[in-house]
């Protein structure tokens, strides 16, 4: 962060901008994704206009609809368990937090080097089990309660294949490490030319497919949305929620979706970079400055792109039944990953 | 007769198992889950009781009544022209065609009958009525499995329909349009070439929902082998309409009967599907839509010139007597019983509606399966709620 300024920037002021730029990494992918897709592109799917009377093509819609939430009452059922029915929703998004961590957005734009970078994204992207389980068990509403069962049960599934997917990107990359996976992706070229470097997704197609079948579970988005269910089970874990609360699991959800794209952009589409021949960069040490602010426009692009994809067979597609969701993970998800994963090792030892 | 199908010979034999072991070994304690009467997969206020051990329903029953209006009641100190604008009201997505058995039967006890023009109009606005009610499920099928895109496209193609009805009868849900001796108006100009694009439009809807929804795996795997009826089972719960035609049972009282109307006169084929589950009941009523467009195209190129009301008293009394019509409406057969004792209003009138006879078979069919398939059943069965509480 202080090579971008030039300036020695003290160590609060880092954590300040840090803490700052979390906030703008989960709140602005969510934000826009909600007004772009949620919004305007369900609407154009629909044949309708969405909304349009808030701000030019009703673009201040969100703000308003943040106001409206903060206004209504914070409800709490009487038979619930008032302390973590309250803890629950943060919990969520506490999670979205923790993962937009290890996210490189640059050569010196990232919050944290971990070198164990995927571990930790995979396993804090758990967490968010635990709020989703409390919630629903927390509400005293019989309808939460199987939502939040659901919910249990198909994102622990969904957490094997993503982690599979994964371990065929850490294989050919070489490290664990987010930032070497970006630049492991960039510096390569295919079969010398390096007009696009080398990202992952040419080579390991399979497992971004199983990688982003399992985020769209994990997000639990239609075609897996059966712990929301909204014809079923009246939204699920979420029925009892009102107000803020409910405000804070809406925000979760989006900005789970824009933090997993930004990983999959990273481990798949080559992350924040431009091929590194391009400006004869050899490695990490020189790129230039100004991808600190490059990076992150061409990470949310990619983000874009990617949540798109999500969104857009959320509208379209009508979801499965818990056992073919489980049958679906167990007997075909796995199974490929663990294939893709056997090939990625023998090509590695062998080329 | 087909026997069971080996899933639900399954599922009867993992229900039992749950019983026995709800109430005898008592290891695990199920749970009592009310669907409804609030609840978004139920069209209205029904309400389904349903025993549960985990995801599974041990014992399930409707409850119906939280919106009985009592229009059996109400006839008896109306009318018979006033009748109609209550009956619109009992299925309410195709109410023109509530209003047609009523008036056949009051019809059949004065002995009078209809012009053939007036005839040819009641048929097509009969089959206009049925797009625009089952049109509307086919959307809503996507709905209750989680897809939100069909259902918008239903609307809006549902809504030419509707503005064809409006165009003709003045009223878009409720046309109170049929008279005793014929219709209220004549078509206005212009309206029969305007059907004829609606209709096309009408089949590219088919189209559309038979790519998008039909021939989606989710959707297949979600449909096929689930809640099956077979055909012996069906008839004797009393099915009707595409449940009844779905479970491989040919019967349709358009073709069957001999009513003053026009299906007769024109070209056209009943379906049906010898599975009896749900994605049989969805497939057949797509059909039916496509069928109907065929129907009304046809009868619009035959319609005869002539008036629309035969001759009538100006005040309409019923001549003593008793008389039963029923007709295939959008979700059944459907059929008033009229009793008259000579005077302005009919004495007694009991009412026969398809989604309440549909709707007993659920405690039945819904035994053995899982939670969400509760929701895809039940949206296969069409039930519409005014239908089933009256």
């Amino acid at each position: 962060m202080s090579a971008l300024l030039a300036v020695e920037i003290p160590y609060w002021g880092q954590s300040l901008l840090r803490v700052l730029g979390g906030i703008v990494a989960v709140l602005l992918p969510a934000g826009t994704i909600v007004y772009l897709f949620l919004f305007k592109m369900m609407s154009f799917m629909q044949s309708r206009l969405g909304p349009m009377e808030a701000g030019p093509f009703g673009s201040m819609q969100l703000f308003a609809e943040v106001g409206k939430w903060l206004q209504k009452e914070d409800i709490v059922p009487a038979e619930a368990d008032a302390r973590i029915y309250k803890l629950a929703p943060i919990i969520v998004l506490l999670s979205t937090f923790l993962l937009v961590v290890v996210v490189p957005f640059g050569p010196d734009a990232y919050f944290v080097d971990f070198s164990a970078g995927v571990f930790y994204a995979l396993a804090i992207g758990s967490v968010s089990v635990i709020g989703i389980l409390v919630a629903g068990w927390s509400s005293a509403n019989k309808y939460s309660l199987l939502g939040g069962l659901r919910a249990a049960g198909q994102l622990i599934a969904y957490e094997l294949p993503m982690v599979l997917a994964v371990v065929g990107v850490v294989i050919q990359a070489g490290s664990m490490n987010l930032q070497d996976i970006v630049v492991a992706q960039n510096s390569g070229s295919i079969f010398g030319w390096d007009g696009v470097g080398f990202p992952f997704v040419l080579t390991q197609f399979v497992g971004f497919l199983v990688f982003m079948i399992a985020v769209q579970a994990e997000l639990t988005q239609v075609p897996f949305d059966m712990p929301i269910a909204e014809s079923e089970l009246v939204s699920g874990y979420m029925t009892e929620y009102s107000g803020f609360r409910f405000l804070i699991f809406f925000i979760g959800e989006f900005a789970t979706a824009g933090v997993f794209a930004f990983i999959a952009s990273v481990l798949f589409l080559g992350g924040w970079g431009v091929p590194f021949s391009w400006f004869g960069w050899e490695g990490l040490d020189d790129v230039d400055n100004w991808m600190n602010i490059g990076g992150p426009l061409i990470m949310f692009t990619k983000m874009l792109v990617l949540t798109g994809i999500i969104m857009w067979v959320r509208f379209s597609y009508p979801r499965f039944r818990e056992d073919q969701l489980q049958r679906f993970a167990w007997k075909v998800l796995i199974p490929i990953s663990l294939a893709n994963i056997a090939l990625t090792a023998i090509v590695k030892v062998a080329v | 007769m087909t026997m069971l199908s080996e899933r639900q010979q399954l599922s009867y034999i993992a229900a039992q198992a749950a019983d026995a072991r709800l109430n005898v070994e008592l290891e695990t304690e199920g749970m009592t889950l009310n669907i409804g009467p609030q609840h978004p997969a139920t069209h209205g206020t029904l309400r389904i009781i349903a025993r549960l051990d985990g995801e599974q329903v041990v014992w399930a029953e409707p409850s119906a009544g939280y919106m009985h209006r009592g229009y059996e009641k109400l006839t008896e100190v109306r009318t018979f022209p006033q009748v109609t604008s209550l009956i619109n009201r009992i299925d309410w997505l195709g109410s023109f065609a509530n209003e047609v058995p009523f008036i056949l039967a009051a019809e059949k006890l004065m002995d009078i009958e209809a012009p053939p023009r007036a005839q040819h109009i009641r048929t097509i606005l009969f089959e206009l009525s049925r797009i625009a009610n089952v049109g509307l499920f086919l959307g809503d099928l996507g709905v209750q499995m989680g897809a939100v895109t069909p259902v918008f496209m239903a609307f809006r193609d549902r809504e030419y329909v509707l503005n064809l009805i409006e165009g003709a009868t003045g009223g878009r849900f409720h046309p109170n349009f049929d008279r005793i001796g014929g219709l209220k108006d004549d078509l206005p100009k212009g309206w029969i070439d305007e059907t004829k694009q609606v209709m096309k439009k009408l089949r590219r809807f088919c189209d559309e929902i038979d790519d998008l929804l039909f021939g989606n795996e989710i959707f297949q795997s979600r449909m096929r082998g689930v809640g099956v009826i077979p055909s012996d089972i069906a008839l004797q719960y009393g099915l009707s309409g595409a449940n009844l035609r779905a479970s491989g049972v040919e019967w349709d009282l358009r073709r069957d009967q001999s009513l003053p109307m026009a299906w007769d006169k024109v070209d056209w084929k009943v379906w049906t599907h010898p599975d009896g589950d749900s994605w049989a009941r969805c497939w057949v009523r797509l059909q039916e839509v496509r069928e109907s467009t065929k129907i009304v195209d046809q009868l619009l190129d035959t319609i005869p010139a002539g008036p629309v009301m035969a001759k009538v008293p100006r005040i309409i009394k019923v001549p003593e007597g008793e008389a039963w019509v029923s007709t295939e409406n959008p979700l059944g057969e459907m059929g008033y019983y009229v009793v008259s004792k000579g005077d302005l209003g009919p004495f007694r009138v009991k009412i026969r509606s398809a989604s309440f006879n549909n709707m007993s078979i659920a405690p039945w069919v819904l035994k053995g399966v899982y939670v969400p398939d509760i929701i895809t059943i039940l949206a296969s069965l069409y039930f519409i709620l005014g239908d089933i509480d009256r």
